[in-house]
């Protein structure tokens, strides 16, 4: 019983240690190079009544100085060994003017997604994992109203795509991985993993149009307290 | 008891199930073209409803084309077993009511043992009603000849497996099931053409013509050119249903080039820029072999079909129709080439696109017709005598009778 305190003393210790060492892997994405013109959203009448403009495909969320939003940008190598308690907290995924929202997000193996219409049209929600990937391909309908569906998965899968085949251009990608340390850049180009353990890691940025075959670009990080700073230029092919 | 010879009513039920069929087919190349197959996420059911009662007012965006794909395929499945019963005359009510009662039992226990496939056992429980329903209809009517009721009944087959093979590849994700969903479909269309063919007076007539010699060359030309319209529409089929959109997105040339490079770098590059709003899976560089292809073959099929229609017109032109019939084929087959252009210049567009699978059913239907009347003739030539005693097509044939007769 005594054994047992003290190794819980001794996990608390490190555990708070780890704490006090970790830092935030920030950095900036930048696209050079000129993408592929977005195409006008093909809805039919139900949906386009919910728009007051034609909305455009997302594949080059870009800013005025090539900042590429978007991207995953994750660990991929360095915690190799190491367990993460999953979020008790859920992630969420809106059915809102027949896109979904967001466009790209993350999520954690066994941490429940929540998707909800919040349309007031049906949708069917088809999960579409990659072959081999482990997770379990679903479709479902969600009638207007309905209640929230929610989701776990249990293998790691980046760009796992959900979509609605009523309106072929609704389209989501989660990237879920095995530990929480990941962040999608905004349209600043930005991002921000936050509380990342001391340690020398590989940092993976993957967007899915500069990246179709989902190898994305690698970069070296060291955290230590005050964090790192990657930042990645990704060039049209 | 009502006679099978010179049953114009017949015949004319068979003409509505092929032309019923072509339209399904038609729908079914409007749902792959919209890439709308699994908007409806269940099956039998549709949102959870009753098919047939499933509210008008859901039938939006994509499960207006899937819905509508299953109700006509309901209305085509009721007729072919309308058409195998009558064909089948009274002798097909003992057996279609052991059918219908073997799958309503074969429904039940689906339903009872493997709940996660209640799908197949509604369906099953469902066309076995339909099925029983047939074989209590109390119209004694004759069989027509062997041959066409058992073209009958592998009609019957082969519409239950379809509706079968439609809703698996829905509940199972398979993409596989669905290429040979459209590969059966085109095969099913041709088979009820035929049915429809021998049912009508023409294919009587067609002895009075046994004189007419039919060469191997012609008989062969007509065999190759059905494989390779055959062959098209399967590769067509695998195409459209790995729902990767266009794999070469110009015409004549492929990338600008006339064999596009397909290393890893060219086919990241290629996918970096398509861009198109359903989102299409990125593009192999199998898709590319695929589509180029369906490329080489088309070449190949005009010039197969050119070349077995100039033969059927040389050989065959004391039979005025059936020149004008190979002319005709030779006019679709031309269509299909400048559609299937289009369909790329036209990225895809879904009418474009599924008017191209239309075209590509009528060339294959074309194509065995012609096979069908030239193999017939040159067995009425070769036996000399009525051929329905003679030679196993021969039981295509009605029973002969006086050209004036008919």
């Amino acid at each position: 019983m005594k054994m047992k305190q003290h190794m819980l003393i001794v996990a608390a210790l490190v555990g708070a240690v780890q704490i006090a060492t970790a830092g935030d892997i920030t950095g900036k994405i930048t696209f050079k190079g000129a993408p592929a013109p977005e195409q006008e959203l093909p809805l039919d009448p139900g949906c386009g009544k919910l728009h007051s403009t034609k909305p455009k495909t997302r594949f080059y969320v870009l800013g005025a100085g090539g900042e590429l939003a978007d991207v995953f940008v994750y660990i991929k190598d360095g915690l190799t060994g190491k367990t993460f308690e999953v979020p008790a907290a859920g992630a969420e995924l809106d059915q809102r003017g027949c896109e979904y929202l967001p466009y790209v997000s993350g999520l954690q193996v066994k941490q429940k997604l929540s998707v909800k219409n919040s349309d007031p049209v049906l949708h069917n929600l088809h999960v579409s994992p990659g072959a081999g990937s482990g997770n379990k391909e679903s479709n479902k309908a969600q009638m207007t109203g309905s209640k929230a569906m929610d989701y776990t998965f249990d293998s790691p899968e980046v760009f796992l795509k959900f979509k609605c085949d009523v309106h072929p251009w609704m389209f989501a990608y989660v990237g879920v991985l095995e530990h929480p340390f990941y962040a999608v850049t905004g349209k600043d180009g930005t991002f921000a993993i936050k509380n990342v353990p001391a340690g020398k890691y590989t940092v993976e940025a993957v967007h899915r149009k500069t990246h179709p075959s989902g190898k994305g670009e690698s970069k070296e990080a060291t955290v230590g307290a005050a964090g790192a700073k990657v930042d990645f230029v990704i060039e049209k092919k | 008891m009502a006679r099978f010879e010179n049953n114009l009513w017949l015949h004319r039920f068979a003409v509505v199930t092929a032309l019923a069929t072509l339209g399904l087919i038609g729908i079914g190349g409007l749902v792959t073209s919209h890439g709308v197959g699994m908007a409806v996420p269940d099956w039998p059911t549709t949102y959870g409803y009753n098919m047939f009662f499933f509210p008008i007012s859901e039938w939006v965006g994509g499960v207006f084309y899937e819905h509508t794909h299953r109700l006509w395929a309901s209305t085509v499945g009721l007729l072919v077993v309308a058409l195998t019963r009558w064909l089948g005359g009274n002798t097909s009510r003992r057996p279609l009511a052991v059918v219908g009662i073997a799958e309503i039992a074969a429904g039940m226990c689906v339903l009872a043992l493997w709940p996660h496939f209640k799908g197949m056992g509604f369906f099953l429980t469902g066309i076995g009603g339909v099925v029983l329903l047939a074989a209590m209809v109390p119209v004694k009517n004759q069989p027509a000849n062997r041959a066409l009721v058992n073209l009958g009944w592998l009609a019957f087959v082969l519409v239950q497996l379809q509706g079968l093979l439609g809703g698996l590849r829905v509940v199972l994700f398979k993409d596989q099931i669905g290429i040979v969903h459209g590969m059966i479909a085109q095969l099913f269309l041709l088979l009820l053409c035929l049915i429809a063919f021998a049912t009508s007076q023409t294919w009587k007539r067609l002895e009075e013509w046994k004189d007419v010699r039919v060469s191997k060359a012609v008989r062969s030309g007509l065999s190759i050119s059905l494989v390779l319209i055959f062959l098209q529409l399967v590769l067509g089929a695998t195409m459209r249903h790995q729902h990767a959109g266009l794999a070469v997105p110009d015409f004549p040339l492929a990338y600008g080039k006339v064999w596009p490079p397909l290393d890893d770098v060219s086919l990241e590059r290629i996918n970096q820029q398509r861009v198109d709003s359903r989102d299409f899976k990125p593009i192999t560089a199998f898709q590319i072999v695929l589509h180029l292809a369906h490329r080489i073959g088309a070449s190949a099929t005009v010039v197969a079909v050119a070349l077995a229609v100039w033969r059927v017109r040389r050989e065959m032109n004391p039979i005025p129709w059936l020149a004008r019939m190979a002319s005709l084929w030779l006019c679709v087959i031309l269509c299909q080439a400048a559609l299937g252009a289009a369909t790329v210049w036209s990225n895809k567009a879904a009418d474009i696109t599924t008017v191209h699978v239309i075209a590509g059913a009528i060339s294959l239907v074309l194509a065995g017709v012609l096979l069908a009347v030239t193999l017939r003739l040159h067995v009425l030539h070769e036996s000399g005598v009525p051929l329905v005693q003679r030679s196993a097509l021969g039981k295509l044939s009605m029973p002969s009778q006086p050209a004036s007769a008919v």
